[in-house]
């Protein structure tokens, strides 16, 4: 065995000496986007993110410090078990510096592990639970674009205010829709509204009927929808097939991007009250953005992950830009904290200490059919909610780097 | 039934004694090449191959020297990746003992299966493995303390009796390779043994193994316990290396995916199910890109090995040799 040990450690050593010999490692950055490239969170992340990290690295000049950048994806296919054998060979052996977007919150999760074990940096835009800035927050993660707890505060507390005080949820079951359950809960409750009942289903399920019956029966005023992407779509395309919003009963879509919207049509989502910290319209800066965006991506409007991505890879970018390294992961983090943010897609902001990037975020109605005035114009303004009150106050969420 | 003195279709008789010497031999050669490995090859990868080759030597224990096909493993296999995973990080176990008591899990799920599944045979025997282990996965996707979809993330990997530090992989890669070899040598010293013999000899004509006396039953179950322990080293292995146990150990693909593996490798081999093993397990790598797609060129190879190769690449290669490998 001995024999076997001395070139082993000999190999050891060179891997451990390797970020010495040069500040940027392998002689170049490498930003790996991974997502779900071919089921049901595709459309909201998907190519749209590898296209918006791509530009994002356009922008900067394709070079940071004289050091090419490259861009890598792969799709993880909503397993976490597949995720993070992804994550482990891009890190140990194809020279990836980060790891960006990472939907599906228990693939997220098993990233920011491997991402910690390695001390590489962990961007996160497309996962949502407010655990990645929480109980599991870790060093080496930045948490971008949203979370569960932002979304309940934002549809949540809305929908309370307005009367609907008595929940039935409709829950994704894995780390996501816990999280978001918990979250829009707790909101509820504080609000003084109550939960009636709660119901799980599968992650990717075609059948909602033997669930939508339960929340019918449940005679809730809201149906809390606690899933996203295909989920959310086939949640509300079937309760307008059972008669569930003709009968008195309200849906209330947590987690609605404006490609559901898309994919739902006006005449469905019409009314839909939704939570996002981004959109095309928004202001010049965003308009010139997406209209960038759609010219690559045939026409397509980027959702809030894409410009999540885009606005995460410019910040990583100039961090590197400041420390003249990408070999320590914990550093690099500490720079992107340390730096104020400012982008054209978010505006300045700051990331916290346990990895939180604040920005404000926006309330928003779905247009009905005659208010829409061209292709992707989905959304009336009704709130906007300060970077400071938007997401779960440093204090409440646990984090051990918090304190 | 196979006519006497026909070599069976699923796998050539090995014959007794010194003709045993080329198989050990290239044990021999397979243990060296194993251990310098890792200097050319990822790690992780490597550890990857070896709990799958383990797990599929562990069926085709079964299905290669009983003749009785398992369409549950992935419950053997899951059962000990969340058994490990749940003692390594919730009860603080170290990982030698985490695996022990995982494959003690298995052993022990693999008696209540047996018992249960033995009573009849082949395409019955297959559905009703299939149906325990889907029961089981139902109940992992609910139970709490797995994680649902999540699995148990951050496993550690911890130090092996205290001293060797598991999370360099290449200590860790060492540590799996020993265990592989312990479950492979006491597969083949299974096989070579009276009780192989009589495994076999049920295998080829079992109303005459009960006619010479044999009590069928008690071998069937012993052997099946026997392979779902060994199932369950593997997967609390696989649990400890990647650090997580998800619910695809436990689906019913990954009950498929083993079946491949022996078939692909050549059913009732000794060295089948670690190549099968090995050609998967790559496949499944470095078409990653591939996504969904996978699954299909899997599908293709499978239909592609039964038409053309049905004894598997190992078997084929035997034949060619003229000698059992």
């Amino acid at each position: 065995m001995r024999r076997f040990l001395v070139p082993a450690g000999a190999a050891l050593l060179a891997v451990a000496a390797h970020p010495a010999l040069a500040d940027f490692t392998g002689g170049k950055v490498r930003i790996g986007v991974l997502n779900d490239q071919s089921s049901l969170y595709a459309d909201i992340t998907g190519q749209g993110s590898v296209v918006a990290a791509r530009m994002a690295v356009e922008d900067f000049g394709g070079k940071v410090k004289g050091v090419p950048i490259e861009v890598t994806f792969a799709d993880h296919q909503n397993k976490p078990d597949v995720g993070s054998n992804i994550a482990r060979q891009w890190y140990d052996t194809d020279g990836v510096d980060v790891i960006v977007d990472v939907p599906t919150s228990s693939v997220a999760l098993a990233i920011n592990e491997v991402t910690r074990e390695k001390n590489k940096v962990f961007l996160v835009s497309g996962a949502a639970t407010s655990d990645l800035t929480g109980s599991k927050c870790s060093p080496n993660t930045v948490h971008w674009t949203y979370d569960t707890w932002a979304l309940a505060n934002g549809t949540g507390s809305a929908i309370v205010q307005t009367g609907g005080d008595s929940w039935f949820f409709l829950t994704s079951d894995y780390a996501f829709g816990h999280a978001l359950e918990r979250d829009t809960e707790a909101v509820v409750l504080k609000a003084g509204g109550k939960v009636l009942g709660k119901v799980r289903h599968p992650l990717n399920n075609p059948d909602f009927s033997s669930f939508l019956l339960q929340a019918q029966a449940s005679k809730a005023k809201i149906i809390g929808l606690a899933n996203a992407g295909g989920d959310t779509i086939n949640s509300i395309k079937q309760a307008a097939e059972f008669g569930i919003v003709a009968g008195g009963q309200n849906l209330a879509g947590l987690l609605v991007f404006i490609t559901d919207v898309h994919g739902l049509g006006l005449q469905t989502a019409q009314g839909l009250i939704l939570t996002e910290s981004f959109y095309w319209d928004l202001n010049d800066s965003t308009r010139a953005w997406s209209k960038r965006f759609s010219e690559r991506m045939n026409g397509r409007v980027p959702t809030m992950v894409h410009a999540g991505v885009y606005a995460a890879v410019t910040h990583y970018l100039k961090a590197l830009d400041a420390l003249g390294a990408d070999g320590d992961g914990k550093a690099v983090v500490a720079k992107m904290k340390e730096l104020p943010t400012d982008d054209p897609l978010f505006g300045k902001g700051t990331i916290r200490k346990d990895g939180r990037k604040l920005h404000p975020v926006y309330l928003f109605e779905v247009k009905k059919p005659a208010e829409s005035k061209g292709p992707w114009d989905y959304y009336k303004l009704k709130a906007t909610i300060p970077a400071d009150k938007a997401f779960r106050p440093l204090a409440e969420g646990n984090c051990p780097l918090a304190q | 039934m196979a006519a006497r003195g026909e070599p069976a279709a699923i796998g050539p008789v090995v014959a007794a004694g010194n003709g045993l010497r080329h198989q050990h031999l290239a044990i021999a050669g397979m243990a060296a090449a194993l251990a310098v490995a890792p200097l050319v090859l990822y790690p992780v990868f490597l550890m990857k191959v070896l709990c799958f080759a383990l797990f599929a030597c562990a069926f085709n224990l079964l299905i290669g020297y009983v003749g009785l096909l398992s369409f549950g493993h992935a419950a053997f296999f899951g059962t000990a990746a969340y058994a490990a995973g749940h003692a390594a990080k919730v009860w603080g176990f170290p990982p030698e003992l985490a695996v022990l008591f995982a494959t003690a899990c298995s052993a022990l799920l693999g008696l209540v299966f047996g018992w249960l599944a033995i009573r009849r045979q082949g395409i019955y025997f297959a559905m009703i493995t299939l149906a325990l282990a889907q029961m089981l996965y139902f109940f992992y996707l609910q139970a709490p303390f797995t994680g649902g979809e999540d699995g148990i993330q951050a496993i550690p990997r911890g130090r092996l009796l205290g001293v060797l530090d598991l999370s360099h992989d290449l200590v860790m890669y060492w540590v799996v390779l020993a265990v592989f070899l312990a479950g492979f040598l006491l597969i083949y010293r299974t096989i070579h043994s009276p009780f192989g013999q009589v495994l076999k000899a049920i295998r080829e004509n079992e109303p005459r193994a009960v006619s010479l006396g044999y009590e069928v039953d008690r071998y069937k179950l012993l052997a099946f316990v026997l392979s779902a322990a060994l199932s369950g080293l593997a997967g609390g292995t696989k649990a400890i290396v990647f650090r997580l146990a998800s619910l695809t150990d436990v689906h019913w693909t990954m009950s498929g995916e083993v079946v491949l593996m022996a078939l692909v490798g050549g059913l009732g081999t000794v060295f089948g199910p670690i190549v099968g093993a090995a050609v998967i397990v790559s496949l499944q790598n470095y078409l990653a890109g591939l996504g969904h797609w996978v699954t299909i060129v899997q599908g293709l190879i499978f239909v592609a090995c039964v038409l053309a190769f049905r004894r598997g690449i190992v078997g084929e290669l035997g034949r060619l040799l003229g000698k059992p490998l």
